[in-house]
């Protein structure tokens, strides 16, 4: 028998039907919906008067839209509000269920999908959204679709795809003190470029990967879209396992059983060949800290900025040649579907304890869901974060999506444990700089960019 | 949906690397317009100068490129975002064919939901076809889907079932809700096999 990769082994056992020349029908095993990207697709079904085909197999949280200032109940403006009300009604005529504003369960799609339990091992799982690779993380085979496709899979409970390519991710040795699997997963960013996983779906492996939690797990699948891969997956291990026990829409009893000796099978077989090969050596990284316009544009926090791309600089307000720390910061963003999770918050608390954040710096802590919420301050650590001067919010996508309210300043500058650099991104002429959560803490505090490691 | 057979049309040549969907259309406009209204906002960042006036640097701006159906774009066009609205905003700009040395993926597969064509060429190639639309007297650009050429003379790959979509302007939802019976058949199948998948 061949050796097959993790990647192939999902995809093999989810074929409906080859449409040749490399297109496959593949089919859908979990949906996730949020009142951004949902409506429309719901718009469309109702135009078409098509039916929902397995209601069953999509969940619906409300992320993209929600207010998260503190004790908001809905969105802060009136369209916001429509959105909401009407991903609400639809899903519900729909049969579909909704995670809603104020209940668990609800929070940024990529965050309680596997915090319910509804991510799994082995299972396809599609979102109206980029950061769908996120889900790889527990050894899914997880990516972002639009309306259409979208629409497709609420009609149909498949999808269809052109056959990616494989590519593998060595993270070798052990990282020093500070850096973690956001840094771990920038680094790999600068090192291959925003194109550099186009076309492949990506396996993140090596010793680096198997030492991180499942949070910084998920923290490194999240970014693969910022590498240019659709899809990027990690093997489940019994951290998987671990994590997923318990969880609301996990198997239980006899079916975990069964799933779980399913799981067992499904990492790349000794001797699986990829289609391309990249090696980070951990040993050797620095707290990552982007200074451009593109998750590309990376450097350690030791560095100085580069002069390649002046129409960046330009717009980032920045001189090549000076080190980036240093740079004065008024803006300070931890949350997000790539670092809102408990082990990023109770990161950025422990540099924050006992300290303050600098005077001209606004800073926010947004969980990424309202069990993690409620997690964070049964432990205090919301305490923590007000008592040094940040703002503790609702859960949502907040500042990383800029379309709630929670913006940027023009020209303002902000560390953001998010994942998009882009102009514009975090509100007009935003300047943002993308860093870890305790990067982050270490800037609001210091009042500029700073070293992690001198805390 | 759209057909695309072929396309005589003004080229723009639209070099910049990295041209994400939020560059495409801000996330403020993603929130339930009109389709059809979306091409006022489309590349609206750049587009418009901080006070609402017409950027005249904007390539698209300039008297030679307005209303251009072809854009030759940079590497990477398309990335981030999986917005389908900026598939969308070019669209009802009136762009019809984007060409570039690689696309952001999801936004890739948006173009031929929306009739749009995609396609991917070498870096040399696709900057030599920038710099004859950008000659001062480059004519429109000609775009043979069937023949798989641009101008008559630059051979391009397209996979063979996004080229018959397009040509034909299939819509994909119904075509594989006709195949109704194999989906059913793979998940009775595949209820023996994996039960834990279906609730």
């Amino acid at each position: 028998m061949t050796a097959k990769t993790l990647f192939d082994k999902i995809w093999d056992q989810h074929l409906v039907e080859d449409l040749g020349d490399g297109v496959q029908l593949l089919h859908v095993d979990r949906h996730l919906m949020h009142e951004l990207s949902g409506p429309r697709g719901q718009l469309e079904m109702a135009q078409r008067s098509l039916k929902t085909r397995n209601p069953e197999l999509t969940i619906g949280s409300m992320d993209h839209v929600v207010s998260t200032a503190p004790g908001a109940k809905g969105g802060n403006a009136p369209w916001a509000d429509q959105m909401i009300e009407s991903f609400r009604s639809e899903s519900r005529k729909a049969g579909v269920k909704i995670y809603d504003i104020g209940q668990d369960g609800q929070g940024i799609v990529h965050v309680v999908g596997p915090e319910l339990g509804f991510t799994l091992p082995g299972a396809t799982l599609l979102c109206g959204d980029s950061h769908t690779c996120t889900h790889g993380a527990l050894g899914a085979l997880a990516w972002g679709i639009g309306t259409s496709e979208l629409t497709h899979v609420l009609a149909t409970q498949t999808i269809v795809q052109q056959r990616p390519k494989t590519m593998r991710v060595r993270f070798d040795g052990q990282p020093g003190r500070a850096i973690t699997a956001k840094d771990m997963i920038l680094a790999l960013i600068g090192k291959i470029g925003t194109a550099g996983g186009v076309g492949y779906a990506v396996e993140y492996a090596g010793e680096a990967i198997r030492a991180l939690e499942m949070e910084g797990r998920l923290t490194v699948c999240n970014l693969s879209i910022e590498l240019g891969a659709k899809i990027g997956m990690i093997a489940p291990d019994e951290k998987t396992y671990a994590y997923l026990n318990g969880r609301c829409h996990a198997p239980k009893g006899a079916l975990w059983d069964q799933a779980l000796a399913h799981w067992r099978t499904l990492a790349s077989d000794a001797g699986a060949q990829f289609d391309l090969e990249h090696s980070i050596d951990c040993t050797l990284l620095a707290p990552q800290i982007t200074w451009g316009t593109s998750p590309e544009d990376v450097i350690g926090i030791d560095g100085t900025i580069p002069g390649n791309k002046p129409e960046a600089l330009a717009y980032m307000g920045l001189a090549a040649g000076t080190p980036i720390a240093g740079t004065k910061v008024d803006r300070v963003f931890i949350g997000s579907c790539t670092n809102s999770r408990l082990p990023d918050l109770r990161a950025a608390a422990q540099i924050v304890r006992g300290r303050k954040v600098a005077q001209h710096v606004k800073a926010w802590v947004v969980p990424g869901s309202w069990r993690i919420k409620q997690d964070a301050e049964a432990e205090g650590l919301h305490q923590v974060f007000l008592e040094a001067g940040f703002e503790w919010r609702e859960a949502g996508c907040s500042m990383c999506v800029g379309l709630n309210g929670d913006l940027v300043e023009p020209q303002a500058r902000c560390v953001s444990t998010s994942n998009r650099n882009f102009v514009g991104r975090q509100g007009p002429q935003a300047r943002t700089h993308l860093a870890s959560p305790a990067m982050a803490a270490a800037a609001a505090i210091a009042g500029e960019i700073t070293d992690v490691r001198n805390f | 949906m759209n057909k695309f057979q072929t396309l005589t049309a003004v080229a723009a040549p639209f070099p910049k690397k990295n041209v994400d969907t939020d560059l495409i259309i801000r996330i403020e406009r993603c929130t339930g317009m009109p389709r059809e209204e979306l091409g006022r906002y489309a590349f609206e960042m750049a587009r418009y100068l901080p006070g609402g006036a017409e950027n005249p640097e904007f390539v698209l701006n300039q008297p030679r490129y307005r209303g251009a159906q072809i854009l030759v774009c940079g590497e990477f066009f398309g990335t981030g975002s999986s917005r389908e609205v900026a598939v969308w905003a070019l669209a009802s700009l009136g762009v019809r064919c984007l060409i570039a040395p690689s696309f952001g993926q999801i936004f890739f597969n948006n173009c031929f939901q929306n009739g749009l064509l995609p396609i991917t060429l070498p870096a040399p190639t696709v900057a030599s076809l920038a710099q004859r639309a950008a000659a001062p007297d480059a004519g429109p650009f000609t775009v043979d889907l069937a023949a798989q050429t641009i101008n008559g003379s630059v051979h391009f790959e397209i996979a063979p079932r996004g080229k018959k979509m397009l040509l034909e302007g299939l819509d994909e939802i119904a075509l594989t809700l006709a195949m109704e019976p194999k989906i059913a058949a793979f998940q009775a199948a595949d209820r023996q096999r994996r039960p834990w998948i279906y609730p």
